[in-house]
């Protein structure tokens, strides 16, 4: 089968490999209709994330037809259409049972590698590095999905692809973002980062009854998309002192909530950008986290910070004495995604949100490199791109 | 030592019952007077003279005579010299049950687990389920009368067997079990069980100690190996934590990639 493989930074291909089979009494095959390349993958292919491998496929958006079943998955069949949670989770352990599905116990095969940098290990993920696992990813024409008999989500026919392939990550990730933050009716939210977690944090924390919602981004095509999705405002982080900018919006009070939807590669052209891009560059640290230190100064006394962009290591000058005096509540992970399809599904056939209108680029599977290079520099132009096995 | 080195290797490679085995069960006894990291010393410095004098053009027999002294005296564990001169350093206050207080590894971890105790007592009290998730074990028999035959792989490639007894068995609480006299391995272990308030699970907390074949030295060869008991230990209970709750181990064993 063709799969997206990756080779080193900023350089992968398409290769011939073996067709995925299944291991496991709980494993399922899926034949991939259709698949997309998310934000945090450009870290992957920017070297940001620890433990990658050459020739590891890539992937962890995707959803497609069921095409084989382990003899212990009972609740499939053969040519079901299913979209497939980036997540893996067993279903049966202490955080799988309290709906933390990515904080799962047993789906990580190096959860050994995982507990010597973090303590503890989270759930695996599709493609992702092997320090989440190492599982083989979706870009690519078939992928093993294991624990299938608790992951796939079956997906009505009258609705795309496109309509519901994001129930996989972003629409899932911005919503819980969203959630995340408590939000009461009124509620002014900021957002940095206006790609397709952003903006489906905006729609989301926009259905979630805030009034007002800052968008956040130096690109302007994002900050249009931004205000296309529901925000109120926008702002040009490379335009306008953000901190003050916030500030004069909500007339002195500070966002009632902060979403740091951007991560650990921020870009910018302040003083701290500057400071975080030396400062990595030498290795001397892990993240860029430009924009959580923003957030934390910005956000109002007794508010919430919410962070679905990745981080991965250590971070520098982050201002844990505003946090403290402003007593701040943090909120941050990778997504439950198990626990939002069910209702998100519903929003998606209400017509609350339609999520296809976040893709602006359509490649087939062997344009990948392609892709990925164009994702990465054209960032006014491409905000979300699908690849077609 | 509970049985010579050369023992050890005899009925790995060819069986308990085999022709080499019977030989050297009757070969006369020699007492024991080298100690077990000094055997690993000989046998790997008798190992590299008997190599290097077959690898010359004309055999050196200096070297193969002095490396085939040192590999007698590390199969064996009689050493003539030391013999006649009256010296030994061998412990010969080893114990032959179970391990004496400075002897040997000691490992120890626990691990909660999602299930009522009940479910996790009985699946270890099932003595043959260890293999599923103890992944130095090949194999271990139970008899009727309490007692179980072991089958591990040692150090180098090698196996090992000793023959087992419970000595503690408290149902759901505590499951505590000894090699007998005469296994290849010394060892002992015992399990605890906890359950956690409000369904939460059952804390588990393991103990094992086992006198490798070559006390010390063996647990350096064995980490050299990239056998280190404390993280196989751990990952050997995780192995059971997914067993009992997901039902499977995680794998990416046998999935495709790209070039590496």
């Amino acid at each position: 089968m063709r799969a997206v493989c990756w080779r080193g930074k900023k350089d992968v291909a398409v290769e011939r490999v073996p067709d995925a089979e299944i291991l496991n009494p709980r494993d399922a095959i899926i034949r991939v209709t259709t698949t997309a390349i998310c934000g945090s993958d450009l870290h992957l292919y920017d070297g940001y994330i620890p433990t990658m491998k050459a020739g590891d496929i890539l992937g962890h958006e995707f959803m497609g037809e069921v095409v084989a079943l382990g003899k212990n998955v009972r609740n499939l069949k053969v040519g079901d259409r299913v979209v497939i949670p980036f997540t893996i989770a067993c279903g049966n352990c202490l955080f799988c049972k309290k709906d933390l599905w990515s904080l799962c116990d047993n789906s990580n095969p190096n959860a050994g590698l995982a507990e010597t940098i973090n303590g503890y290990s989270g759930s695996a993920l599709f493609g992702y590095s092997h320090i989440y696992g190492g599982f083989a990813g979706g870009q690519a024409e078939y992928v093993r999905v294991p624990f299938a008999d608790v992951g796939p989500f079956k997906v009505p026919s009258h609705l795309t692809d496109e309509q519901v392939l994001f129930l996989s990550d972003i629409f899932p990730t911005g919503y819980m973002a969203a959630e995340n933050c408590n939000i009461q009716r009124g509620d002014t939210v900021a957002v940095w980062g206006c790609g397709p977690v952003g903006l489906f944090a905006i729609k989301s924390a926009k259905m979630l009854g805030a009034e007002r919602v800052i968008g956040i981004d130096p690109v302007a095509g994002r900050r249009q998309k931004a205000r296309e999705w529901g925000a109120t405002d926008v702002v040009d982080p490379d335009e306008y002192d953000i901190l003050k900018a916030l500030d004069d919006l909500t007339a002195g009070r500070g966002p009632d909530a902060c979403i740091d939807a951007v991560g650990l590669e921020a870009h910018g052209t302040t003083l701290g950008a500057r400071y975080d891009q030396v400062k990595t560059s030498l290795w001397l640290a892990t993240d860029r986290p430009m924009c959580l230190r923003q957030a934390i100064l910005a956000c109002r006394k007794g508010g919430t910070v919410s962070i679905p962009g990745v981080y991965g290591g250590l971070l520098d000058k982050l201002p844990m004495g505003a946090a403290f005096a402003k007593g701040l509540t943090f909120k941050m992970g990778q997504t439950h995604v198990h626990r939002y399809f069910k209702p998100l599904l519903e929003r998606i056939e209400k017509g609350d949100i339609d999520p296809s209108q976040v893709i602006t680029h359509k490649y087939n599977l062997s344009d990948a490199p392609k892709a990925y290079k164009q994702f990465l520099n054209d960032r006014d132009e491409c905000v979300k791109v699908v690849l077609k096995p | 030592m509970a049985s010579t080195l050369l023992a050890v290797a005899a009925k790995s490679a060819t069986g308990d019952r085999s022709t080499p085995r019977k030989i050297i069960n009757a070969m006369p006894m020699t007492p024991t007077n080298v100690s077990a990291p000094e055997r690993w010393v000989s046998l790997a410095g008798g190992a590299a003279l008997v190599g290097y004098g077959l690898s010359r053009k004309t055999p050196s027999l200096w070297a193969l005579l002095s490396g085939g002294y040192l590999l007698y005296r590390a199969t064996t564990g009689n050493c003539p010299i030391s013999q006649a001169v009256g010296f030994s350093t061998a412990d010969s206050t080893a114990p032959n049950a179970a391990i004496a207080g400075r002897h040997g590894t000691r490992v120890d971890h626990s691990v909660t687990i999602a299930k009522p105790v009940a479910d996790v007592y009985r699946f270890w009290r099932d003595l043959e389920n260890l293999p599923h998730f103890m992944e130095h074990l090949i194999d271990v028999d139970t008899t009727t009368d309490g007692k179980s035959h072991w089958v591990a792989k040692g150090p180098l490639g090698l196996k090992v067997e000793w023959d087992a007894e419970i000595i503690t068995d408290t149902p759901n609480h505590v499951i505590g079990w000894r090699s007998l006299p005469g296994a290849d391995v010394d060892t002992a272990g015992s399990v605890r069980f906890r359950e956690l308030a409000d369904g939460r699970g059952t804390e588990i907390r393991v103990e094992l100690k086992y006198d490798p074949p070559a006390g010390q030295v063996g647990t350096f060869v064995a980490k050299l190996f990239g056998e280190n008991p404390d993280r196989q230990v751990r990952e050997d209970l995780r192995r059971l934590k997914q067993i009992l709750e997901a039902g499977e181990v995680p794998t990416v064993k046998g999935q495709p990639h790209g070039k590496r």
